[in-house]
């Protein structure tokens, strides 16, 4: 059998039936990292005391005939901008490289309370900036299912870890889509919740309104199993919403005849024929499932990625004024004076496309261009909102591609920032609306070679019951491989 | 109207950063073309529309604000243990009050 190729709860069953062991199923997986990993590259370091520690404490419990706490002996992948206590959070750049955190995410205490294994922290772009992990300061991933090409991003190492089996599931983050598109691309479920549904206490901030952790997996329902696991009310995170997480798992089969499912024609007009066809394949599957489908139009779509990455890089430029070499983090060696050791700092110690975004966030906030940029973003961000509003009045759920293109390969687009931007127009609307989004694998490219697609599917705020089930019952009719 | 090499020289003096020659001929044409790009939002009339600063849903009382009563944080040495520099409880930095 296969140990890391079971779900959440085929684990749970095995280990229940004391057929496998939480440290078997653990060594299973750190094997299959010591096999795979060298040429994917989905971890940055690796946690075998800790996940083993997790691992015999719940045989513990097993062998004492104790209840199995909810993810039980399931090992995860945590991105390297979400904190665990003791180990290095890097951040993928080069001014944490040696930091080590002082505390867990609320996510990552949730996720071990619950009694899952810890494997190690995973590769990203730098500070999260990135739509391929090729912004990484390290090095690149390579994606699982053709390795010369990308996982996308930013959380490229947590797709790609899910997807080849070195992890059963795995968190990331999502400032405009960085869960969602790699998801696609390593033809796995990511999903992103409502703004405030899964605390960001413990998640390096990179755009603070934008920001979001969520989960990876191999199905809807270990990607349900783990939201409801680290969502909810987090005193710690003032931004957490303070509404009750709904059971998730026993939402997915609750019928979706007489759903009504939107397809908005701005996300279809000029679609790649790549992946058009394998979307419009999923519509037509949620049709015969009993959905009714219906055209809309979010009016505003086209104003998405300039209002998203005026606010995104405002918001980084102030949020990461605080890595300047004083409290933690790379300090350069030489400097003369206070203001020269910030600057040598933060030149040596951040890439360049966290570079590019802080000079443009800095410049958009500054005197003279706040008004014109900033302030108008933010009332252009209201507008993309309401569109939403207004689109969640007449239809349930949302469809649309989750990327306009599949896996691109490595070193493809790196002299183009702004061909990358806008790369992501599909998933940033979500982010500033706050509403939730998930992505579903819905089949592979036409001719050679077959790259996965993804399906994104939105629901109106606190919604996610919804989009679970609607996911859910996509999967359950052989969703994933249509097309 | 395109940015200049002077506009991103100033741009870096406010964000603490010390490009080289070459970044900022790189960055002078990438960050031009990005901003241009964002000159788009100037097609909608927001006149009448309120900036959306908060996305977060309020519910019953202000879920946010809490008795100020202190609670365990840090201790002073797990502040400290991943300092550059660090004497007598402090993090150690160059002089901050400069001479002239």
């Amino acid at each position: 059998m296969d140990l890391t190729a079971l779900s959440i709860s085929e684990i749970r069953q095995r280990l229940a039936a004391r057929k496998i062991s939480v440290e078997e199923l653990v060594r299973a997986h750190f094997e299959r990292i010591a096999a795979r990993d060298g040429e994917v590259r989905a971890y940055l370091h690796l946690s075998p005391e800790r996940a083993l520690e997790q691992a015999r404490k719940i045989d513990a419990v097993v062998a004492a005939g104790g209840a199995l706490p909810p993810l039980a002996g399931v090992p995860v992948a945590v991105k390297d901008v979400i904190l665990t206590r003791g180990l290095r959070n890097t951040c993928a750049s080069k001014i944490l490289e040696n930091y080590v955190a002082p505390y867990d995410a609320t996510a990552v205490e949730r996720l071990e309370a619950a009694g899952a294994c810890i494997l190690g922290k995973t590769n990203c772009d730098e500070f999260a900036m990135g739509s391929s992990t090729e912004n990484s300061g390290f090095f690149a991933t390579h994606n699982p299912h053709d390795l010369t090409r990308v996982p996308g991003g930013s959380s490229g190492g947590s797709g790609a870890a899910v997807a080849a089996q070195m992890a059963t599931v795995a968190l990331g983050s999502d400032t405009g889509g960085s869960i969602r598109q790699p998801a696609a691309f390593c033809d796995v479920v990511g999903m992103m919740g409502t703004y405030g549904r899964v605390s960001r206490y413990g998640l390096v901030a990179f755009a603070s309104s934008l920001d979001h952790i969520g989960p990876f997996g191999r199905s809807v329902r270990d990607v349900a199993l783990v939201l409801r696991t680290i969502a909810g009310r987090d005193p710690r995170d003032s931004t957490s919403a303070d509404v009750p997480v709904p059971d998730y798992e026993a939402a997915l089969d609750r019928d979706v005849r007489g759903l009504k499912v939107g397809v908005p024609r701005e996300y279809f007009a000029g679609l790649n024929p790549q992946i058009g066809g394998n979307i419009q394949a999923g519509i037509d599957l949620l049709g015969k499932l009993g959905c009714k489908i219906e055209t809309l139009s979010l009016p505003h779509t086209d104003y998405a990625i300039g209002c998203y990455y005026i606010i995104c890089t405002a918001e980084a430029s102030s949020n990461l004024a605080r890595y300047d070499g004083v409290r933690y983090g790379f300090r350069s060696p030489q400097f003369d004076g206070l203001r020269d050791m910030y600057k040598k700092t933060r030149d040596r110690g951040f890439g360049a496309e966290v570079k590019r975004r802080i000079m443009l966030g800095t410049y958009v906030l500054s005197s003279g261009y706040y008004d014109a940029y900033y302030l108008k973003a933010q009332k252009v961000r209201a507008l993309i909102a309401r569109d939403f509003v207004q689109a969640f009045e007449q239809v349930d759920v949302i469809v649309t591609p989750t990327s306009p293109i599949p896996p691109f390969r490595l070193g493809e687009r790196v002299d183009d920032p702004l061909q990358m931007y806008l790369a992501d127009i599909y998933t940033v609307t979500a982010s500033l609306a706050g509403i939730p989004g998930i992505s579903v694998p819905c089949g592979r490219t036409k001719g050679e070679p077959r790259l996965p697609v993804g399906m994104q599917i939105l629901a109106k705020h606190f919604d996610e019951a919804r989009l679970l089930q609607v996911a859910h019952a996509f999967e359950k009719a052989g969703g994933l491989q249509v097309a | 109207m395109a940015l200049t090499e002077k506009d991103v020289r100033h741009v870096e003096e406010l964000a603490h950063l010390e490009l080289t020659e070459d970044e900022v001929k790189k960055f002078v044409p990438q960050l031009d073309s990005i901003l241009q790009y964002m000159q788009k939002l100037n097609e909608l009339d927001t006149s009448q529309v309120e900036p959306m600063a908060q996305v977060t849903y309020p519910a019953r009382e202000n879920p946010a604000l809490r008795a100020d009563e202190p609670r365990p944080m840090f201790r002073q040495d797990e502040a400290l243990a991943s300092a550059p520099e660090s004497d007598a409880g402090c993090f150690k930095v160059p002089r901050v009050i400069e001479k002239e």
